[in-house]
Protein backbone atom coordinates (compact mmCIF):
# COMPACT_ATOMS: atom_id res chain seq x y z
CA UNK A 1 0.00 0.00 0.00
CA UNK A 2 1.25 3.66 -1.26
CA UNK A 3 1.02 5.74 1.24
CA UNK A 4 2.21 8.79 -1.64
CA UNK A 5 0.39 8.80 -4.29
CA UNK A 6 1.90 9.93 -7.46
CA UNK A 7 -0.15 11.43 -10.11
CA UNK A 8 1.49 11.81 -13.78
CA UNK A 9 1.42 14.80 -15.85
CA UNK A 10 -1.21 14.46 -19.20
CA UNK A 11 0.05 12.53 -21.75
CA UNK A 12 1.91 13.72 -24.43
CA UNK A 13 3.40 12.38 -28.04
CA UNK A 14 1.22 10.25 -30.72
CA UNK A 15 -1.84 9.08 -31.07
CA UNK A 16 -2.99 5.61 -29.65
CA UNK A 17 -2.61 3.00 -33.13
CA UNK A 18 -6.08 1.68 -32.45
CA UNK A 19 -8.49 4.53 -31.44
CA UNK A 20 -6.57 7.48 -32.72
CA UNK A 21 -8.08 9.25 -30.12
CA UNK A 22 -6.05 9.01 -26.80
CA UNK A 23 -2.19 9.44 -26.92
CA UNK A 24 -0.16 5.81 -26.56
CA UNK A 25 0.79 5.15 -23.07
CA UNK A 26 2.99 1.91 -24.42
CA UNK A 27 4.49 0.17 -27.01
CA UNK A 28 3.42 -3.83 -27.44
CA UNK A 29 6.53 -6.16 -27.58
CA UNK A 30 4.61 -8.77 -29.22
CA UNK A 31 3.48 -6.09 -32.23
CA UNK A 32 5.02 -3.03 -31.57
CA UNK A 33 2.20 -1.25 -31.87
CA UNK A 34 2.08 2.11 -29.95
CA UNK A 35 -1.40 1.82 -27.91
CA UNK A 36 -3.03 3.74 -25.39
CA UNK A 37 -4.30 2.62 -21.43
CA UNK A 38 -7.88 1.86 -22.76
CA UNK A 39 -6.87 -0.12 -25.98
CA UNK A 40 -4.07 -1.60 -23.82
CA UNK A 41 -6.21 -2.91 -21.23
CA UNK A 42 -9.43 -3.85 -23.61
CA UNK A 43 -6.87 -5.70 -26.07
CA UNK A 44 -4.48 -7.53 -23.49
CA UNK A 45 -7.96 -8.74 -21.67
CA UNK A 46 -9.47 -10.03 -25.03
CA UNK A 47 -6.41 -11.51 -26.13
CA UNK A 48 -6.37 -13.99 -22.67
CA UNK A 49 -9.57 -14.95 -23.30
CA UNK A 50 -8.94 -15.65 -26.77
CA UNK A 51 -6.89 -17.73 -25.81
CA UNK A 52 -8.80 -19.49 -23.20
CA UNK A 53 -12.08 -19.66 -26.20
CA UNK A 54 -9.60 -21.33 -28.70
CA UNK A 55 -7.47 -23.74 -26.37
CA UNK A 56 -10.97 -24.93 -24.33
CA UNK A 57 -8.68 -24.62 -21.23
CA UNK A 58 -11.99 -24.26 -18.98
CA UNK A 59 -15.52 -26.01 -19.24
CA UNK A 60 -18.59 -24.17 -17.52
CA UNK A 61 -19.70 -25.12 -13.92
CA UNK A 62 -15.87 -26.22 -13.40
CA UNK A 63 -13.95 -25.35 -10.46
CA UNK A 64 -10.66 -23.62 -11.11
CA UNK A 65 -7.56 -22.88 -8.60
CA UNK A 66 -5.36 -20.19 -9.40
CA UNK A 67 -2.05 -20.94 -8.08
CA UNK A 68 -1.33 -17.24 -6.05
CA UNK A 69 1.98 -16.43 -4.58
CA UNK A 70 1.08 -12.91 -4.28
CA UNK A 71 3.27 -11.77 -7.31
CA UNK A 72 2.70 -9.93 -10.09
CA UNK A 73 1.83 -13.01 -12.44
CA UNK A 74 -0.78 -15.01 -10.17
CA UNK A 75 -2.30 -11.25 -8.90
CA UNK A 76 -2.95 -9.98 -12.64
CA UNK A 77 -4.13 -13.65 -13.41
CA UNK A 78 -6.72 -13.82 -10.56
CA UNK A 79 -7.91 -10.12 -11.23
CA UNK A 80 -8.20 -10.73 -15.21
CA UNK A 81 -9.65 -14.18 -14.79
CA UNK A 82 -12.44 -13.22 -12.30
CA UNK A 83 -13.26 -10.08 -14.67
CA UNK A 84 -13.21 -12.21 -17.95
CA UNK A 85 -15.68 -14.90 -15.88
CA UNK A 86 -18.09 -12.45 -15.32
CA UNK A 87 -17.87 -10.66 -18.71
CA UNK A 88 -17.66 -13.63 -20.82
CA UNK A 89 -20.02 -15.99 -18.48
CA UNK A 90 -17.86 -18.77 -18.19
CA UNK A 91 -19.31 -20.38 -15.08
CA UNK A 92 -16.47 -20.69 -13.19
CA UNK A 93 -15.86 -20.99 -9.46
CA UNK A 94 -12.70 -19.58 -9.09
CA UNK A 95 -10.36 -19.93 -5.78
CA UNK A 96 -7.16 -18.24 -4.84
CA UNK A 97 -4.57 -21.74 -3.71
CA UNK A 98 -1.32 -20.34 -1.68
CA UNK A 99 1.65 -22.02 -0.98
CA UNK A 100 2.92 -21.30 2.59
CA UNK A 101 6.73 -22.38 2.31
CA UNK A 102 7.48 -21.34 5.75
CA UNK A 103 10.10 -18.32 4.61
CA UNK A 104 10.16 -15.95 7.56
CA UNK A 105 10.53 -12.26 5.98
CA UNK A 106 9.33 -13.45 2.24
CA UNK A 107 6.49 -15.85 2.47
CA UNK A 108 4.65 -14.91 5.50
CA UNK A 109 4.42 -11.13 3.50
CA UNK A 110 3.77 -11.94 0.34
CA UNK A 111 0.79 -14.27 1.92
CA UNK A 112 -0.62 -10.81 3.63
CA UNK A 113 -1.26 -9.72 -0.51
CA UNK A 114 -2.85 -13.04 -1.12
CA UNK A 115 -5.03 -12.81 1.86
CA UNK A 116 -6.03 -8.82 0.62
CA UNK A 117 -6.62 -10.15 -3.25
CA UNK A 118 -9.07 -13.05 -1.18
CA UNK A 119 -10.96 -9.37 0.14
CA UNK A 120 -10.17 -7.51 -2.97
CA UNK A 121 -11.51 -9.84 -5.86
CA UNK A 122 -14.09 -11.83 -3.40
CA UNK A 123 -12.18 -15.15 -4.67
CA UNK A 124 -11.75 -17.67 -1.67
CA UNK A 125 -8.59 -18.31 -0.68
CA UNK A 126 -6.69 -21.80 0.59
CA UNK A 127 -3.77 -22.10 2.02
CA UNK A 128 -1.76 -25.24 2.14
CA UNK A 129 2.03 -25.15 4.28
CA UNK A 130 4.87 -27.41 3.81
CA UNK A 131 5.24 -27.85 7.74
CA UNK A 132 1.33 -29.28 7.36
CA UNK A 133 2.41 -31.74 4.16
CA UNK A 134 5.64 -32.96 5.08
CA UNK A 135 6.63 -31.53 8.84
CA UNK A 136 8.95 -29.35 7.65
CA UNK A 137 9.11 -25.45 7.08
CA UNK A 138 12.04 -24.08 4.48
CA UNK A 139 13.62 -22.10 7.37
CA UNK A 140 13.85 -25.68 9.11
CA UNK A 141 14.97 -27.47 5.87
CA UNK A 142 17.53 -24.38 5.28
CA UNK A 143 19.22 -24.49 8.93
CA UNK A 144 19.99 -28.40 7.79
CA UNK A 145 20.68 -28.29 4.52
CA UNK A 146 22.36 -24.43 4.13
CA UNK A 147 21.94 -22.75 1.13
CA UNK A 148 22.55 -25.13 -1.17
CA UNK A 149 19.89 -27.39 -2.76
CA UNK A 150 17.44 -25.63 -1.31
CA UNK A 151 15.65 -24.72 -4.32
CA UNK A 152 15.35 -27.74 -4.99
CA UNK A 153 13.48 -28.86 -2.07
CA UNK A 154 11.27 -25.90 -2.24
CA UNK A 155 10.53 -26.72 -6.52
CA UNK A 156 9.53 -30.26 -5.66
CA UNK A 157 7.59 -29.52 -2.70
CA UNK A 158 5.77 -27.12 -4.08
CA UNK A 159 4.40 -28.74 -6.98
CA UNK A 160 3.04 -31.43 -4.85
CA UNK A 161 1.59 -28.79 -2.59
CA UNK A 162 -0.02 -27.60 -5.07
CA UNK A 163 -1.87 -30.56 -5.83
CA UNK A 164 -2.83 -31.59 -3.09
CA UNK A 165 -4.47 -28.39 -2.24
CA UNK A 166 -5.96 -28.86 -5.34
CA UNK A 167 -7.30 -31.83 -4.13
CA UNK A 168 -8.48 -30.48 -1.01
CA UNK A 169 -10.38 -27.42 -2.67
CA UNK A 170 -12.10 -30.51 -5.15
CA UNK A 171 -11.16 -28.44 -8.05
CA UNK A 172 -11.14 -29.45 -11.37
CA UNK A 173 -8.32 -27.18 -12.53
CA UNK A 174 -5.48 -25.43 -11.44
CA UNK A 175 -4.20 -22.20 -13.29
CA UNK A 176 -0.89 -20.73 -12.98
CA UNK A 177 0.32 -17.16 -13.82
CA UNK A 178 3.41 -18.61 -15.78
CA UNK A 179 4.18 -15.76 -18.20
CA UNK A 180 5.51 -16.33 -22.50
CA UNK A 181 8.87 -14.81 -21.05
CA UNK A 182 8.90 -18.06 -18.22
CA UNK A 183 8.22 -20.54 -21.03
CA UNK A 184 10.70 -19.33 -23.12
CA UNK A 185 13.25 -18.93 -20.59
CA UNK A 186 12.02 -23.43 -19.85
CA UNK A 187 12.35 -24.15 -23.33
CA UNK A 188 15.96 -22.96 -23.41
CA UNK A 189 16.68 -24.46 -20.17
CA UNK A 190 15.49 -27.86 -21.63
CA UNK A 191 17.45 -27.56 -24.53
CA UNK A 192 20.71 -26.62 -22.36
CA UNK A 193 20.21 -29.38 -19.88
CA UNK A 194 19.20 -31.87 -22.62
CA UNK A 195 16.05 -32.84 -20.67
CA UNK A 196 14.32 -33.99 -23.48
CA UNK A 197 10.65 -35.02 -21.50
CA UNK A 198 10.19 -32.00 -20.22
CA UNK A 199 10.99 -30.39 -23.65
CA UNK A 200 8.02 -31.73 -25.05
CA UNK A 201 5.93 -31.04 -22.40
CA UNK A 202 6.75 -27.50 -21.03
CA UNK A 203 5.17 -25.52 -23.84
CA UNK A 204 1.81 -27.41 -23.72
CA UNK A 205 -1.08 -25.01 -22.75
CA UNK A 206 -2.48 -27.94 -20.17
CA UNK A 207 -0.41 -30.70 -18.91
CA UNK A 208 -1.15 -33.41 -16.56
CA UNK A 209 -4.78 -34.42 -18.44
CA UNK A 210 -4.20 -37.87 -17.63
CA UNK A 211 -3.62 -36.86 -13.75
CA UNK A 212 -6.18 -35.80 -11.01
CA UNK A 213 -5.94 -32.67 -11.72
CA UNK A 214 -4.51 -30.76 -15.08
CA UNK A 215 -2.77 -27.72 -15.10
CA UNK A 216 -2.75 -24.79 -17.78
CA UNK A 217 -1.45 -21.69 -18.11
CA UNK A 218 -3.52 -18.53 -19.52
CA UNK A 219 -0.38 -16.21 -19.78
CA UNK A 220 1.83 -18.49 -21.95
CA UNK A 221 1.91 -16.38 -25.19
CA UNK A 222 1.30 -12.99 -22.57
CA UNK A 223 4.37 -10.66 -22.02
CA UNK A 224 6.18 -9.85 -18.57
CA UNK A 225 6.27 -6.60 -19.93
CA UNK A 226 2.29 -6.16 -20.88
CA UNK A 227 1.57 -8.22 -17.12
CA UNK A 228 3.59 -5.57 -15.30
CA UNK A 229 2.61 -2.37 -17.42
CA UNK A 230 -1.14 -3.49 -16.57
CA UNK A 231 -0.20 -4.34 -12.92
CA UNK A 232 1.37 -1.34 -12.41
CA UNK A 233 -1.69 1.12 -15.08
CA UNK A 234 -4.48 -1.05 -12.33
CA UNK A 235 -2.30 -0.01 -9.70
CA UNK A 236 -3.02 -4.07 -8.70
CA UNK A 237 -1.67 -5.26 -4.80
CA UNK A 238 0.87 -7.62 -5.88
CA UNK A 239 4.81 -8.02 -3.56
CA UNK A 240 7.75 -8.03 -5.12
CA UNK A 241 10.90 -8.97 -2.78
CA UNK A 242 13.51 -11.65 -3.58
CA UNK A 243 13.18 -15.00 -1.89
CA UNK A 244 15.40 -14.62 0.94
CA UNK A 245 16.98 -18.31 0.32
CA UNK A 246 18.84 -17.15 -3.20
CA UNK A 247 17.92 -17.15 -6.43
CA UNK A 248 18.62 -20.47 -9.15
CA UNK A 249 21.75 -18.92 -11.01
CA UNK A 250 21.60 -21.16 -13.85
CA UNK A 251 17.62 -20.28 -14.66
CA UNK A 252 19.07 -16.70 -13.52
CA UNK A 253 21.61 -16.55 -17.30
CA UNK A 254 19.02 -18.23 -19.18
CA UNK A 255 16.00 -14.94 -17.85
CA UNK A 256 18.99 -12.55 -18.14
CA UNK A 257 19.58 -13.67 -21.90
CA UNK A 258 16.16 -13.69 -23.04
CA UNK A 259 15.36 -10.68 -21.79
CA UNK A 260 18.50 -9.38 -24.01
CA UNK A 261 17.02 -10.76 -26.86
CA UNK A 262 13.62 -8.99 -26.25
CA UNK A 263 15.13 -5.96 -26.13
CA UNK A 264 16.64 -6.73 -29.97
CA UNK A 265 13.78 -8.44 -31.05
CA UNK A 266 10.40 -8.31 -28.95
CA UNK A 267 9.05 -11.02 -31.11
CA UNK A 268 12.11 -13.59 -30.40
CA UNK A 269 10.54 -14.82 -26.89
CA UNK A 270 7.18 -16.18 -29.19
CA UNK A 271 9.54 -17.72 -31.44
CA UNK A 272 11.68 -19.48 -29.30
CA UNK A 273 7.81 -20.75 -27.42
CA UNK A 274 7.30 -21.71 -31.35
CA UNK A 275 10.43 -23.26 -31.81
CA UNK A 276 9.57 -25.02 -28.55
CA UNK A 277 5.89 -26.47 -29.83
CA UNK A 278 7.82 -27.60 -32.41
CA UNK A 279 10.07 -29.74 -31.80
CA UNK A 280 9.46 -33.57 -32.76
CA UNK A 281 11.31 -35.86 -30.54
CA UNK A 282 12.17 -39.07 -31.97
CA UNK A 283 10.32 -42.16 -31.53
CA UNK A 284 13.53 -44.27 -30.50
CA UNK A 285 13.74 -41.53 -27.31
CA UNK A 286 13.15 -43.72 -24.59
CA UNK A 287 10.57 -41.26 -22.34
CA UNK A 288 10.68 -41.65 -18.32
CA UNK A 289 7.17 -44.02 -17.74
CA UNK A 290 5.22 -42.56 -15.93
CA UNK A 291 3.41 -44.65 -12.50
CA UNK A 292 2.66 -43.88 -9.13
CA UNK A 293 4.77 -43.10 -5.94
CA UNK A 294 5.12 -46.54 -3.51
CA UNK A 295 5.01 -44.15 -1.00
CA UNK A 296 2.55 -41.59 -1.30
CA UNK A 297 0.61 -42.53 -4.62
CA UNK A 298 1.59 -39.09 -6.17
CA UNK A 299 2.71 -39.84 -9.91
CA UNK A 300 6.23 -40.71 -9.86
CA UNK A 301 8.66 -41.83 -12.88
CA UNK A 302 10.43 -43.72 -9.93
CA UNK A 303 9.50 -46.54 -7.22
CA UNK A 304 9.30 -43.66 -5.02
CA UNK A 305 8.55 -39.60 -5.86
CA UNK A 306 10.54 -37.33 -5.39
CA UNK A 307 9.48 -35.25 -2.71
CA UNK A 308 9.13 -39.05 -0.76
CA UNK A 309 13.16 -39.61 -1.26
CA UNK A 310 14.04 -35.83 -0.10
CA UNK A 311 11.63 -35.74 2.88
CA UNK A 312 13.46 -39.20 3.55
CA UNK A 313 16.43 -37.41 3.37
CA UNK A 314 16.04 -34.96 5.56
CA UNK A 315 14.63 -37.15 8.21
CA UNK A 316 17.07 -39.73 8.41
CA UNK A 317 19.55 -36.74 8.50
CA UNK A 318 21.05 -38.05 5.04
CA UNK A 319 19.49 -34.62 3.13
CA UNK A 320 21.77 -34.96 0.11
CA UNK A 321 19.60 -38.18 -0.78
CA UNK A 322 18.19 -37.76 -3.98
CA UNK A 323 19.77 -34.51 -5.03
CA UNK A 324 22.07 -34.84 -7.75
CA UNK A 325 24.97 -37.33 -8.03
CA UNK A 326 24.53 -38.04 -4.29
CA UNK A 327 25.45 -41.29 -3.01
CA UNK A 328 24.87 -41.46 0.53
CA UNK A 329 23.36 -44.96 2.41
CA UNK A 330 24.19 -47.74 0.01
CA UNK A 331 20.15 -49.10 0.26
CA UNK A 332 17.46 -49.51 -2.02
CA UNK A 333 16.33 -45.96 -1.67
CA UNK A 334 20.21 -44.70 -2.93
CA UNK A 335 20.12 -46.51 -5.93
CA UNK A 336 16.70 -45.08 -6.58
CA UNK A 337 17.82 -41.78 -6.36
CA UNK A 338 20.93 -43.10 -8.58
CA UNK A 339 18.57 -43.84 -11.39
CA UNK A 340 16.44 -40.65 -10.96
CA UNK A 341 19.29 -38.52 -11.70
CA UNK A 342 18.96 -38.47 -15.30
CA UNK A 343 15.76 -36.91 -15.07
CA UNK A 344 15.68 -35.21 -11.86
CA UNK A 345 16.99 -31.49 -13.24
CA UNK A 346 13.85 -30.04 -10.96
CA UNK A 347 14.43 -26.77 -10.39
CA UNK A 348 12.14 -23.81 -9.27
CA UNK A 349 11.80 -21.12 -10.59
CA UNK A 350 13.81 -18.33 -9.42
CA UNK A 351 12.22 -16.57 -6.30
CA UNK A 352 8.74 -18.10 -4.79
CA UNK A 353 6.76 -18.41 -8.16
CA UNK A 354 5.00 -21.72 -8.95
CA UNK A 355 7.22 -24.60 -10.47
CA UNK A 356 6.29 -26.28 -13.73
CA UNK B 1 14.68 20.62 -11.97
CA UNK B 2 12.26 18.65 -9.88
CA UNK B 3 11.74 15.52 -10.62
CA UNK B 4 9.68 12.42 -8.74
CA UNK B 5 11.35 9.10 -9.05
CA UNK B 6 9.40 5.73 -8.57
CA UNK B 7 11.16 1.95 -7.78
CA UNK B 8 9.25 -0.69 -7.56
CA UNK B 9 9.25 -4.74 -8.24
CA UNK B 10 12.29 -5.04 -5.64
CA UNK B 11 13.90 -2.29 -7.40
CA UNK B 12 12.97 -0.24 -4.02
CA UNK B 13 15.31 -2.69 -1.78
CA UNK B 14 18.69 -1.30 -4.27
CA UNK B 15 17.84 2.10 -2.72
CA UNK B 16 17.15 1.60 1.54
CA UNK B 17 13.58 0.44 0.52
CA UNK B 18 12.97 3.80 -0.73
CA UNK B 19 10.23 3.49 -3.49
CA UNK B 20 9.35 7.63 -4.13
CA UNK B 21 12.09 9.94 -4.41
CA UNK B 22 11.86 13.57 -4.92
CA UNK B 23 15.05 14.28 -6.34
CA UNK B 24 16.38 17.93 -8.33
CA UNK B 25 18.91 16.77 -11.00
CA UNK B 26 20.65 19.54 -13.31
CA UNK B 27 21.75 19.14 -16.83
CA UNK B 28 25.50 18.08 -17.24
CA UNK B 29 27.26 21.36 -17.60
CA UNK B 30 27.44 22.17 -20.95
CA UNK B 31 23.80 21.29 -22.01
CA UNK B 32 20.84 22.89 -21.94
CA UNK B 33 18.13 19.85 -21.52
CA UNK B 34 18.57 16.44 -19.16
CA UNK B 35 17.89 13.52 -20.70
CA UNK B 36 17.38 9.84 -19.51
CA UNK B 37 20.74 9.09 -20.25
CA UNK B 38 22.31 11.44 -18.17
CA UNK B 39 19.98 10.81 -15.47
CA UNK B 40 20.86 6.65 -15.12
CA UNK B 41 23.98 7.14 -13.94
CA UNK B 42 23.13 10.50 -11.60
CA UNK B 43 20.48 7.31 -10.25
CA UNK B 44 22.72 4.94 -9.94
CA UNK B 45 25.13 7.42 -8.45
CA UNK B 46 23.12 9.11 -6.11
CA UNK B 47 20.11 6.63 -4.87
CA UNK B 48 21.42 3.14 -5.56
CA UNK B 49 22.95 1.74 -1.97
CA UNK B 50 23.86 -1.99 -3.32
CA UNK B 51 23.92 -4.34 -6.33
CA UNK B 52 24.16 -1.21 -9.18
CA UNK B 53 24.07 -4.04 -12.01
CA UNK B 54 20.52 -4.80 -10.75
CA UNK B 55 19.65 -1.73 -12.08
CA UNK B 56 22.24 -0.84 -15.55
CA UNK B 57 23.96 -2.63 -17.62
CA UNK B 58 25.65 -0.45 -20.07
CA UNK B 59 24.73 3.16 -20.26
CA UNK B 60 20.81 2.03 -19.96
CA UNK B 61 18.62 -0.10 -17.69
CA UNK B 62 18.57 -3.68 -17.39
CA UNK B 63 16.76 -5.76 -19.51
CA UNK B 64 13.90 -6.80 -17.88
CA UNK B 65 13.19 -3.29 -16.25
CA UNK B 66 10.26 -1.37 -17.15
CA UNK B 67 10.75 2.23 -17.34
CA UNK B 68 7.91 4.83 -17.62
CA UNK B 69 7.90 8.23 -18.15
CA UNK B 70 4.94 10.37 -16.77
CA UNK B 71 3.07 7.00 -16.90
CA UNK B 72 4.62 6.43 -20.40
CA UNK B 73 6.09 3.67 -21.75
CA UNK B 74 9.83 5.45 -22.48
CA UNK B 75 9.81 3.05 -25.90
CA UNK B 76 7.59 5.49 -27.14
CA UNK B 77 9.66 8.76 -25.85
CA UNK B 78 13.20 7.68 -27.19
CA UNK B 79 14.36 5.74 -24.11
CA UNK B 80 17.75 6.98 -23.37
CA UNK B 81 17.03 9.96 -25.66
CA UNK B 82 14.12 10.61 -23.64
CA UNK B 83 13.75 14.45 -23.04
CA UNK B 84 12.68 15.04 -19.28
CA UNK B 85 11.37 18.45 -17.64
CA UNK B 86 10.75 20.10 -14.64
CA UNK B 87 8.22 17.84 -12.47
CA UNK B 88 8.43 15.05 -14.64
CA UNK B 89 8.03 11.71 -12.93
CA UNK B 90 10.03 8.53 -13.78
CA UNK B 91 8.92 5.28 -12.72
CA UNK B 92 11.47 2.20 -12.62
CA UNK B 93 9.93 -1.24 -12.74
CA UNK B 94 12.52 -4.76 -12.35
CA UNK B 95 10.66 -8.15 -13.73
CA UNK B 96 13.92 -9.70 -12.41
CA UNK B 97 12.64 -10.31 -9.01
CA UNK B 98 10.38 -13.20 -10.59
CA UNK B 99 6.46 -13.20 -9.22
Amino acid sequence: MEAEEVVAKPPKGRFCTICNQRRAALKRPKTLEQICRECFYAVFEEEIHGVIVDNQLFKPGERVAIGASGGKDSTVLAYVLSELNRRHNYGLDLFLLSVDEGITGYRDDSLETVKRNEIQYGLPLKVVSYKDLYGWTMDEIVKLIGLKNNCTFCGVFRRQALDRGATLLKVDKLVTGHNADDIAETVLLNILRGDIARLSRCTSITTGEDGPIPRCKPFKYTYEKEILTYAYFKRLDYFSTECIYSPNAYRGFAREFIKDLERIRPRAILDIIKSGEDFRISTSTKMPEQGNCERCGYISSQKWCKACVLLEGLNRGLPKLGIGRSRGANNELSKNAKEAKGIDSIQSKQCGTLDF
Amino acid sequence: MKLTLEFGGGLELLCDSVKIHHVNVEPQAGESKLTMKHLLPWVRTNLIKERPEMFMKGDSVRPGVLVLVNDCDWELSGQLDTNLEDKDIVVFISTLHGG
